[in-house]
């Protein structure tokens, strides 16, 4: 068990970082029942669109930012005005289609544009080793917990204790009421897409480093940040950052100790059980059902 | 005279709330029950308590002396027990034949017989009598969300007939329908009791429908049973005049 | 035109199309054949996903893994020397069996719940084409899967294997049409549109439920069957959950519910980035903004967008005939 802490803090470190992604998607959800398929591209997007920014000569720093601008613009507004809005009318699965084709049009065009072969990117953690209660933990899972952390942390005062925050939960639960008493739902949407889409952008940042930037790499991410939001419960921020937290946890431990072969079904086990047992997630509520 | 059907002490609550409260009573057969009360009073929780749609928290419903009490609404069904509900619920994008068919097929056969006999489960006959008793005749290919909403309302009736049932529940049949087409309603139901012996609970806000159509009257409020009798009686009652009428 | 004139029309039209299936196909080169019959493998697939999801209104995204457990059968059965046609049979049993457990999950959850217990499965089945090298060679792959002798013909040729696919799409056809009309497939409309007043009348909901999940999944291990002999080397990467998602697209794209839904989708799925080949890289970019835009344009699907064009017109002949019918009951009443 001389490993155990390193496989704590590195899944910690990957479970921070789908609980970002799925917090995203399940802000998605409650405010327009929007099923983002393309969650994990949006993921891989951002890295791709800093390495080129970076490949025309721009310092890293400023590629971070106009990565995170440009996605904001792309994965956030342009989503939300020319696909979502469009289909939302229609019910929850055609719009789920259409961004399923939409996750092979990004993975398409990064395959095009960029490269269809894996391209290392850049740390914004320093690499190298730390000592924690005598223990050598690698720096960059630490930074990682630590950044992302401090996103959800951030997110979570946002929501709960500002009034911006409480608009928009109350946009996503109730749209009629919190139109009558005059909050600006349309708006609190559009900050929804936003926030989502700078979540994927951070999330890119820091996972990209660890998995290296791919065409491919969305599936798996769209994957663990599904099942987190699930698991944790799909109406309900909270929920979505235990559920990441845990996924990132319980897939590493499954890694070392189950077979790498099957690490995959750990999780996914996990979701079948938790869906046919506890459908509302660990943390969720019940959602109300009319007869 | 039997009971065809027999409610002893029905209750439900959900969380906090009361909504039927200790309900009893029976109805013989051939009898069509009026059951009325204001809105709120539990008339619907209890009609879906004793058909399977809700579990009750109390109580014990038999039909034909059989405890039915937690069947599923389809095992009921197949039992003789049908219904209609307070909102329209035929299938829009089926003809109405196709949802006359519908309704009947699950009492034809079984499920091999069904995938293997014919497709109109050797019902088209019957359908396109009960068009004719429901005087629906040039509307049966039409698509029945295409109908007008009294034509929906009088077939989603006929639908509760296509099994052949012995006791028929309608949740407010005469709602929203046009006066012309309620005395249709009324005329064809009484004649249904009539010739097929089949006995009806009807809810309803109607009064001038209910004291017309039915043998005898229960009232509730509360989720509690205020009156039962003849109709002259109930609507003579105190205590009903004043559930309807006081504060 | 008269109903009867429409009706032989339309039985022409038909006619006219089986007629090509047969007969244009003769002298296309060998990759055409390919890809023809491949468009009626995946159309059987996505039929059998149609009843399951456009029908009786279960959502499944696990309808490559049934693909892929019926190609695995033909493939490891068929390369024992054992003929395609037990193959098959053990397929139709195997996948409706699972089907039928993985409906299970159906009766307690729903919409988006079951979309993610049917794709977890989906994982799962990927896990184990993968992994278990005993029994599916894993990675590795199964090679050299013959194709079947029928009736003392050989089909090893590109051409006499299409016409197999042909027929067995055409059995599956006719076989599907005969369910949906059967009052089966009205009991599966009845659970998709209002489950509640189904089973007020005396609808078993659950059963049908089972049953839409069984025979769908069925269908697919049709499908996969053909698959095997089609491809002759099958490995567990064609059976990911992308080809879940792609069928589960094909549904919708063609219209979900309706019968000639899954024809028209595998066609666009499988013939459009054919045809968008002469754009060489960009060709799935265009093909998923293609479906993106039907879908904004139409969310019910290619036949949709006709059966809203057929309804505008009988609702117009409707309204007609009841301003014909009003002057009368007047004078009646």
């Amino acid at each position: 068990m001389s490993n155990l802490l390193d496989l704590l803090v590195a899944g910690l470190a990957t479970g921070a970082i789908y609980a970002i992604v799925a917090v995203g998607f399940t802000l998605l959800w409650q405010t327009s029942q929007t099923i983002n398929f393309a969650q994990g591209e949006f993921v891989m997007l951002p890295a791709f669109l800093m390495l080129a920014a970076m490949h025309a000569g721009v310092p890293f720093w400023l590629a971070i930012i106009f990565g995170i601008l440009l996605s904001m613009l792309l994965l956030g507004l342009g989503f939300k005005m020319l696909l979502v809005d469009p289909m939302l009318r229609h019910g929850v699965l055609p719009l789920a289609i259409a961004t399923m084709a939409l996750a092979i049009g990004i993975k398409e065009a990064v395959k095009q544009f960029f490269s269809a072969e894996a391209s290392p990117f850049p740390s914004i953690v320093p690499a190298g080793d730390i000592s924690v209660f005598g223990r050598l933990v690698s720096l960059q899972s630490l930074g990682v917990l630590a950044l992302a952390i401090s996103a959800v942390v951030a997110l979570t005062l946002l929501l709960n204790r500002t009034s911006l925050g409480h608009q928009m939960q109350a946009a996503a639960q109730n749209p009629t009421v919190a139109r009558i008493i005059g909050v600006p739902v349309e708006r609190m949407i559009l900050l929804t897409f936003l926030i989502n889409a700078f979540l994927v952008a951070l999330a890119s940042l820091l996972i990209t480093p660890i998995y290296l930037a791919k065409f491919s790499s969305g599936e798996v991410l769209g994957q663990a940040a599904f099942i987190a939001a699930i698991v944790g419960g799909f109406n309900q921020v909270r929920g979505a950052i235990a559920g990441g937290l845990l996924i990132g946890v319980v897939d590493n431990l499954a890694a070392a100790y189950v077979s790498t072969q099957y690490r995959a079904a750990v999780p996914m086990l996990l979701l079948i059980v938790i869906i046919l047992f506890r459908p509302q997630g660990l943390l969720g509520r019940p959602e109300e059902r009319t007869v | 005279m039997s009971a065809v059907l027999e409610v002893s002490g029905i209750k439900k609550s959900f969380g906090g709330i009361t909504a039927v409260d200790g309900v009893s009573f029976d109805v013989h057969e051939g009898e069509i029950l009026g059951l009325i009360g204001p809105n709120g009073c539990g008339k619907s929780t209890l009609f879906n308590c004793i058909l399977g749609q809700l579990t009750p928290s109390g109580g014990e419903v038999k039909v034909d002396g059989k405890v039915v009490t937690g069947l599923r609404p389809s095992e009921l069904n197949k039992l003789g027990v049908s219904r209609t509900f307070q909102l329209l619920q035929v299938f829009p994008k089926l003809s109405v034949r196709e949802n006359l068919i519908l309704a009947g097929q699950e009492h034809q056969g079984n499920m091999a017989s069904r995938l293997f006999g014919p497709s109109d489960a050797g019902l088209s006959g019957a359908a396109d009598q009960m068009i004719g008793f429901f005087k629906l005749d040039h509307l049966a290919t039409e698509q029945a969300g295409g109908l007008s909403y009294g034509q929906q309302k009088l077939l989603d009736v006929a639908m509760a007939f296509m099994g052949g049932p012995r006791l028929v529940l309608l949740d407010e049949p005469a709602g929203g329908v046009n006066l012309t087409m309620l005395g249709d309603l009324k005329e064809r139901l009484a004649a249904i009791n009539r010739e097929k012996r089949a006995t009806f609970v009807v809810i309803e806000h109607n009064m001038e429908f209910v004291m017309s159509l039915c043998t005898r009257v229960m009232v509730m409020a509360e989720g509690k049973v205020l009156a039962m009798g003849k109709p002259n009686e109930v609507r003579a009652n105190p205590a009903v005049i004043e559930a309807y009428l006081g504060h | 035109m008269s109903a009867a004139t429409k009706k032989y029309l339309r039985i022409a039209f038909g006619l006219a199309v089986i007629a090509a299936l047969i007969f244009v196909p003769m002298n296309f080169n060998r990759y055409g054949l390919f890809i023809l019959s491949q468009w009626a493998v995946m159309t059987i697939a996505a039929m059998g996903l149609n009843l399951t999801l456009g029908y009786a209104g279960q959502v499944s995204l696990a309808q490559g893994a049934f693909v892929g457990i019926g190609a695995y059968t033909a493939a490891i059965m068929t390369t024992q020397g054992l003929p395609l046609i037990g193959a098959l049979g053990v397929s139709i049993v195997l996948c409706f069996a699972i089907g039928w457990l993985l409906g299970y999950p159906a009766l307690r959850v729903q919409h988006h719940y079951l979309a993610f217990v049917t794709l977890a499965f989906s994982t799962l089945a990927f896990l184990v084409f993968r992994n278990e090298d005993w029994l599916t060679k894993g990675i590795y792959g199964i090679s050299n899967i013959p194709r079947p002798h029928l009736f003392g013909f050989a089909t090893n040729k590109p051409l006499p294997f299409y016409y197999v696919c042909l027929g067995s799409l055409g059995i599956v056809s006719l076989a599907v049409w005969w369910l949906i009309r059967s009052p089966w497939g009205r009991a599966f409309v009845a659970l998709r549109e209002n489950p509640i007043r189904a089973l007020s009348l005396g609808i078993d909901t659950r059963r049908y439920t089972l049953m839409a999940f069984a025979i769908g999944s069925a269908l697919g291990g049709v499908a996969g069957t053909l698959y095997a002999p089609l491809t002759q080397y099958i490995d567990p990467v064609p059976f990911n959950l992308s080809l879940s998602l792609d069928l589960l697209m094909m549904v919708i794209v063609g219209g979900s519910g309706f019968y000639f839904g899954p024809f028209l989708g595998a066609m666009i799925a499988v013939l459009l980035p054919e045809w968008l080949r002469f754009t060489q890289g960009y060709y799935l970019m265009l093909y998923a903004l293609a479906v993106i835009l039907l879908l904004i344009y139409s969310p019910t699907g290619i036949l949709g967008i006709l059966d809203r064009y057929l309804t505008e017109r009988r609702t117009k002949a409707a309204s007609a005939l009841r301003e014909v019918a009003k002057p009368k009951l007047e004078t009646a009443a």
